[in-house]
Order: structure tokens, then sequence, then C-alpha cells
């Protein structure tokens, strides 16, 4: 196996609009998640990552690109989805929605195992699953219906229901975004257990820089439908280089980012991905001038910037993780140090 | 991230919060009782209300009885006074009621004007007629228009969605009266395909199976006019549940676990969606018994629709006071009967 985990490389998803238009939710990203790793992706909302964990899912067909597991490329017959996500699972925001209504817990969590017609040992296995998620004994809450648990033990549920696939990789919307701040710590610390304990690797898909730096070895951030700095998570939040991670980290406590950096309006929308570098417009650094300082004020305006590639999570197999930036004013400021 | 390490370790972290879940539990078979209660006093309640009503309400709307009867005949002023005191007509409103509710206690229903004969043996009578037509269109109606619906709510927007709603809408606001005149002059007259009315034809041949066919036979054009008429809400009552399932994770969940997309529909998004149609098959259930006035006499079908429609231009009192009752208890039973279904079908009731 070449490259163990999951990957996207150069995937693309676009959505036609009334009037013809056409939105780039995800524009050309490069990702990869290895077994034993948890990655935060990071960005404001609107900015295409839960479009991307969708596709990332298969429950998006992309535009252009390819996604790949362990190597093999991801084909979007039904029998090739259903093996898929035998090893891929996901995890939603709300667990809530997430968990229908009418079943009790012990369907919730067998319905993976039926859907896949693993018969053997079902009661065992799911009683596993969830003293693996944290619901001891288990079997208490076998009959329990969602309405009857706390926010917490639903999410626990959600979590058990991927769990009992065994799976390589979870992939997390939000994982705690609904959950009271005094239950997302448990389930926060239930993820970095899976990934010691099982070697599971995740996916963590936040719009909160500080719940990437708890739990995340690698962070990318995402701006507009593309990653604009990626590298290991203690890197890219003590020393950010892009002028967007700069003032996502600014707003943290502890900062090492000095002054909070308030951003100006709103992000762009998806139809109309501005030239150049597509954070030009809101880039503190263009603004007060400092960029035409360094002599790249027109190149941001104009040169695209390439897309980052995804050999940087190399961690697991000890290379030397790389830190990756899309900036004209950072790639300047490395030039010149050197 | 301050996390709590007996949290990483230690076992069942939610513990308080499960003990609270047993507890629970047990609270469970009483909970069904104290649930049951109130459905049951709210439905007696009710029926008291009816019972009250179907007396008073037939003698505020006027008319005399004793005109109806005589019709062409010429009446004596002593003769008319006779009937009169013989119908129980001469005394107080109160006690005709009285004698009413003593009569219905002893379950003596009072003896028809039209008929003279005992109002219980006519609805007896009819009781299978009625059953039988609207029985047969409230199934079909209901498995119709679920499935429509089902079809039209997954694929909203469709060019199979529109057609649907539009064509079910179309035949909702179509006049009963009006389409079934229509069925009649295309399929009975034109094509003579089927009979123009009734259940049963004089000249059919011995033999339960050739009787049966006979009745069937008769069945199809009511049947399929109701259906056409009513199915629409089930229809729209299906498409606009599922559309609100939609919106929901849970769904995206089980997409994620690997499960197909029609299995995903037919597994969580249609149970779900069922539950605000079972309220509605409830209630028209209850209607299966006061039938379908229009279409029984359209197509003078001989059911208990019809013997109302009679009953009421000849101010029938004892047939009007008995079959209101029990149209309304029916009603009131099949809804009762929804909640109760509701207690089994949906967790989240027995919560509140």
């Amino acid at each position: 196996m070449s490259e163990p985990g999951l990957s996207a490389r150069g995937l693309r998803v676009e959505f036609g609009l009334p009037g013809g238009r056409t939105a780039r939710a995800v524009d050309s990203v490069n990702i990869r998640v290895a077994p034993g790793e948890v990655v935060a992706l990071a960005g404001e909302s609107g900015c295409g990552k839960t479009t991307l964990a969708r596709a990332l899912l298969g429950l998006e067909r992309p535009t252009a690109g390819a996604i790949s597991y362990d190597g093999t490329p991801l084909r979007y017959s039904t029998r090739a989805l259903k093996a898929y996500r035998r090893s891929v699972q996901l995890v939603l925001q709300d667990p809530t929605g997430a968990l229908n209504p009418r079943h009790t817990v012990y369907d919730a969590v067998a319905e993976g195992l039926r859907i896949h017609r693993i018969a053997d040992n079902e009661s065992d296995r799911v009683a596993t699953a969830l003293s693996h998620a944290g619901l001891r004994p288990a079997e208490k809450f076998f009959l329990a219906y969602p309405h009857e648990l706390s926010g917490g033990q639903r999410q626990r549920v959600v979590i058990a229901g991927a769990l009992v696939l065994d799976p390589k990789i979870i992939i997390a919307d939000e994982p705690v975004a609904s959950l009271d701040a005094s239950v997302r710590g448990e389930i926060l610390a239930l993820l970095l257990r899976l990934r010691d304990e099982f070697g599971l690797g995740a996916l963590v898909v936040t719009h909160d820089l500080g719940l990437a730096w708890s739990i995340a070895d690698r962070i990318a951030v995402m701006y507009l439908g593309r990653i604009v700095e990626q590298g290991p998570a203690e890197q890219v939040l003590t020393d950010p280089q892009h002028p967007y991670t700069r003032a996502l980290v600014s707003v943290l406590p502890d900062s090492p980012v000095p002054g909070p950096i308030v951003l100006s309006g709103e992000p762009p929308d998806a139809t109309s991905i501005p030239a150049g570098c597509r954070f030009h417009p809101r880039c503190q650094v263009l603004a007060s001038g400092a960029a035409e300082a360094a002599g790249v004020a027109d190149q941001c305006r104009a040169t695209p910037l390439p897309v980052l590639a995804d050999d940087v999570g190399a961690g697991v197999s000890g290379d030397d993780p790389t830190r990756q930036v899309a900036c004209h004013y950072a790639a300047a400021a490395t030039r010149s140090e050197a | 991230m301050a996390s709590d390490p007996s949290l990483l370790a230690g076992p069942s972290p939610d513990g308080p919060a499960s003990g609270g879940l047993s507890g629970e539990k047990t609270a469970g078979g009483s909970g069904f009782g104290r649930y049951l209660r109130g459905r049951l006093t709210g439905s007696v309640a009710s029926l008291v209300l009816v019972y009250l009503s179907s007396f008073f309400i037939f003698r505020v709307l006027g008319g005399d009885p004793l005109q109806a009867i005589a019709k062409d005949r010429r009446m004596t002023p002593e003769e008319r006074a006779a009937l009169r005191e013989q119908l129980g007509l001469d005394q107080p409103l109160l006690a005709q009621f009285g004698k009413y509710t003593a009569d219905v206690f002893s379950g003596n229903f009072g003896t028809s004007y039209q008929y003279r004969r005992p109002v219980m043996e006519l609805v007896l009578e009819r009781l299978s007629a009625t059953v039988l037509l609207t029985g047969t269109a409230l199934v079909l109606s209901v498995a119709v228009g679920l499935w429509v619906g089902a079809r039209a709510g997954w694929r909203h927007g469709s060019r199979l969605d529109r057609a649907h709603v539009g064509v079910s809408l179309t035949l909702w606001s179509a006049p009963t009266f009006w389409l079934g005149m229509i069925v009649i002059m295309i399929f009975a007259r034109q094509f003579g395909l089927f009979p123009v009315g009734g259940m049963v034809s004089h000249n059919v041949g011995p033999g339960l199976l050739a009787e049966t066919l006979d009745v069937a036979h008769h069945l199809v054009l009511p049947a399929i006019t109701m259906t056409a008429v009513i199915y629409a809400q089930y229809v729209l009552v299906m498409r606009s549940s599922i559309l609100d399932e939609i919106g929901h994770d849970y769904l995206t969940t089980a997409r994620a676990k690997g499960l197909r997309d029609d299995l995903v529909r037919r597994r969580h998004a249609i149970p779900n969606a069922l539950l605000p149609t079972v309220t509605l098959v409830f209630l028209q259930l209850g209607g299966v018994i006061s039938g379908a006035i229009v279409t029984e006499t359209i197509f003078s079908w001989p059911g208990l629709g019809r013997m109302v429609f009679e009953s009421i231009g000849f101010r029938d009192f004892p047939v009007l006071q008995t079959t209101f009752v029990l149209f309304s208890a029916a009603v009131i039973v099949a809804n009762m009967c929804a909640d109760i279904a509701y207690w089994f079908l949906d967790p989240r009731v027995r919560k509140a």
C-alpha cells in the first residue's frame, strides 16, 4: 500500500445554480488522512469544508479529481460505495437529527451491521461498540430511544454506530458544535482515545481553531473552496503564515499573533472567486501596504497560487512533516530570509 | 483542552443520567395507564356532547314530520292529534328527551317514521353496504395516496411530482356528484361496462361466487369515484411529511453507512413520514360508517348515507338521531384508536 488512509487529489465539487451560474464549493483540494492521525479541517462557515467532507464520504459526486482509499480510487457504483463505507464512517454535528427518533439505540448501532450483512455476534458487536464509545454498561442502553438520552450520550451512540463497522477513518463534521461545553471535552477525549487505542484516523471538520488545537495532529485551513495553509497543528497555530490563518489565530486566547485581527467583509461567494489570490480582497497584509513594500501586491491581485500538495502528513511514516502556505507574501518573506 | 483523565479510562462517564434512564423505563407501564385514562375521559366527554346535540339539533332544524308522513293524504285534525300522540311529539321537548334517553339506555333507538320499522334494524341492514363501499374506497385511496405521495415527496420538484399533485388536487376539487355523473355517463351509459347504480342485479344466477362477482361489478364505479375524490389528502399529507423527513441528518447517516437510496426511503423516511398520516387514516376510518352520502345517492347504493339523505327530507327524527350518534361515535372511537396507536408507533409520545 503506497498510501495508507484516505486521500483526495485535485478534488473539485461544483453546483449549478439557477441562472446558469456555477458555485465552486470545493476548488482543487488535495488532502490526506492517514490511520492513527487526526486532521482538523478549519475555516469559516460557507468555505466548503462540509462539502469537502461529504465528497470524501462519496455522498457528493466530485466534478473533477479523485478520492482514493489505501491507494485504490473510489468508484461510484452502489457496490463499490458500500464497500468503501465499511472503512470510512461519518459522525454528524447534531446527534439529535443524526439518529432516527423511532429506532432504539440497539437498532441505530446495529444498522451498519445489518446493511453489510454481518450477522454473527450482532449483540456482542453492538455492546462492544457502545462501550468503546463510552456507554457502559452497554446493555442498559440497548432499548433506550434517542429522546431518553442526553446530548452527549446521543453523540456517543452516533459514534458507536460508526465504530461498529470497525472503520479505519472517521469523518466528523463539527462533532461537538451542538453540545454543551461540559460534554465537548468528553467527546473530544473519546476521539483521541479511539485514535490511540485503535489507530483510528479522523478528519474533524470545525470552524473552531481552539478545538482543532486540542485534538488535531495536523491542521488544514480552508478558504473559499481551497486549502490555504496546512501543516502540523503545533506549527500552524503557534506560527501561522497565511494572513487568513493569522486572523483566525489572533482571536484565540493566548494567541501568538498580536492583537485581534478583524477581517473586513463577508467571505465572497463561491460563484465569483476573485482573481489572483482568492483572499486578496479581505487580506489585511495587502490592505496595510506590507505586500506592496515586499513587491508582491500585483501578484496578489493577478497571479493564481499553486494548489497545495497533500504529501505533508508524513508524520506517521517518519518523514519530516512540512508546512505549506498558499500566499505570495509568505513566499516572498521566505525567499528574502534565504 | 482540560479533559478529565477519568473520562479517558473510566467506565460509564454518563453514570447519573443513565440511572435516570432506568427510572423512566419503569415508569413506562403506569404512563400508559395515565395516557389511556386521559384519552378515554376526553372521548367520553365528546360522546356526551354528541348525544345531547343529536337530540336537539334536528328539532332546531324546524319542519314537521307529520307533513312528510301525511304527504298528499288529507288528515283530519283528530287524526293528526292521534298520530302526534302516538309518536310522542305532543310532549314537551324535555319530556321527549327524557323518554329518548330512557329508550336508548334500554337499547331501543325508536321506530323510523318513514319506514315504520325499528331504527336499529334499518341501520344494521345498510351498514354492510356502506362499509363495503367506503371501506374499499378507503383502502384504495390510502394505498394509492401514500404510495404516490411518498414518491412525489422523495423527488419533489420533479415532473412526476408536479403531475401527481396536479391530478390529485384537480380530482379533490371536483364535486363528487359531478364526477360521479361523468363516470356513469362514460363507463355505464356510453360503454356499458358497469351497471348504472344499485348493488345487486335481479337476474343474477344462484351461487355465492356469482353473487359476489355481481356485487363487485356494481362496486367498481362508486368505489373508484370515491377513491379519486379523497386520495389527494393522502398524497399531500404523505408528500409534505416526506419533505419534513428529507432534511433530517439520520438519512445522511444511513446513507453514509452504506444503505442504498431506495432503502433509505423505505426503511427510514417512509416509516417516520407515515406517523402524521395515521391520524388521517383513523379519522377516515370513523367516516367509513357514515359513508359517503353523495356517492351513495348518485349510485343508488343501498347504504346508510342514502338513508340519512332521505331521512333529512322526511324529518325522520329517530333515524337522524341514531345515525348522528352512531357516526359521531365512530369518529370519536377511531380518533381514540389513533391516539392509542401513536403510543406504540412513536416513542416520543411516551415521554410527554
